[in-house]
């Protein structure tokens, strides 16, 4: 089994907010996050997959599909954007570090055929970041 | 909020920091031979300092309700109490936890490891990863991955 780790960088602007919560719940658990004018970040994404080396390419995986799954999926629908207004799985759910790693992992899961996905690792910053394995 | 599916899904969540400390290494237990062919230039009784970046890796469910596995100024505010005004600026030699251990990294990680365990609960500690330099960094996640 051999890992291989493809680099990306997107940036985007959020929010924290939760509308269950009082002004003030959100407020005193997000702190400066809330602010709903959005505020943004330069992410790093991280994908690693893993997989046998294919006696013939040499290869665990074509590195050129990768990147064109980690662009259509991940990248277009991320960079630039306003996460909470434009990308569907935040108009239900917050867009911490946290569910980034999910939502990034949910969609490129099931568009990886010949490797599998080992892990997501999302850099808000380059003090915090959030590692994904697909657990429930 | 959040209805789905994702409620109960597990994350890695780390953090870096940053403090500075000198230290010796230096073992009652050797000779002064002995610590000068073990510990080389780090034996030097001035001691010598580094800047140390440590990760802080915690994992759980992430919260349905904030999309969190914990609140980082929970974490943070943790780390700035229990760790780094503990060790910033300091010499570890002085330290209680190094009054018989030697304050190598591997040392480090380990003290580091059990504060957090011991005092930080909103989440679970995966794993404590120092860099004492570029070139050298030690993770420790527990006894039972020793």
């Amino acid at each position: 089994m051999v890992y291989l780790t493809r680099k990306a960088e997107f940036s985007a602007s959020h929010y924290y907010h939760n509308p269950d919560f009082t002004p003030d719940e959100n407020q005193r658990i997000f702190g400066k996050c809330n602010n709903p004018n959005g505020h943004g970040h330069n992410y790093t994404l991280e994908v690693t997959v893993k997989g046998a080396v294919d006696p013939k390419s040499g290869f665990v995986v074509d590195l050129k599909q990768l990147k064109d799954v980690m662009s259509r999926e991940v990248l277009d629908a991320l960079d630039h954007r306003f996460l909470n207004k434009e990308v569907p799985e935040f108009f239900t759910s917050i867009p911490t570090t946290e569910n980034l790693a999910i939502v990034i992992w949910q969609r490129l899961a099931p568009k990886l055929n010949a490797a599998q996905l080992h892990r997501v690792r999302v850099y808000e910053t380059p003090d915090l970041f959030v590692d994904f394995y697909g657990e429930a | 909020m959040v209805k789905r599916e994702a409620r109960s899904m597990k994350a890695h969540l780390t953090r870096r920091y940053m403090f500075s400390a000198s230290h010796r290494l230096h073992s009652d237990q050797m000779s002064a031979e002995e610590n000068r062919a073990t510990y080389g230039k780090c034996n030097n009784p001035y001691g010598h300092g580094h800047n140390y970046l440590v990760e802080v890796t915690v994992s759980g469910p992430v919260d349905d309700q904030t999309g969190m596995v914990c609140n980082l100024v929970d974490l943070d505010g943790f780390v700035r109490t229990h760790i780094l005004e503990r060790y910033d600026h300091q010499n570890l030699n002085l330290l209680a936890e190094f009054v018989k251990e030697v304050p190598t990294t591997e040392n480090l990680c380990i003290a580091i490891y059990e504060i957090v365990k011991r005092g930080f609960h909103n989440a679970h500690l995966e794993k404590i990863r120092i860099e004492e330099t570029m070139m050298n960094s030690f993770e420790y996640s527990g006894e039972s991955s020793r």
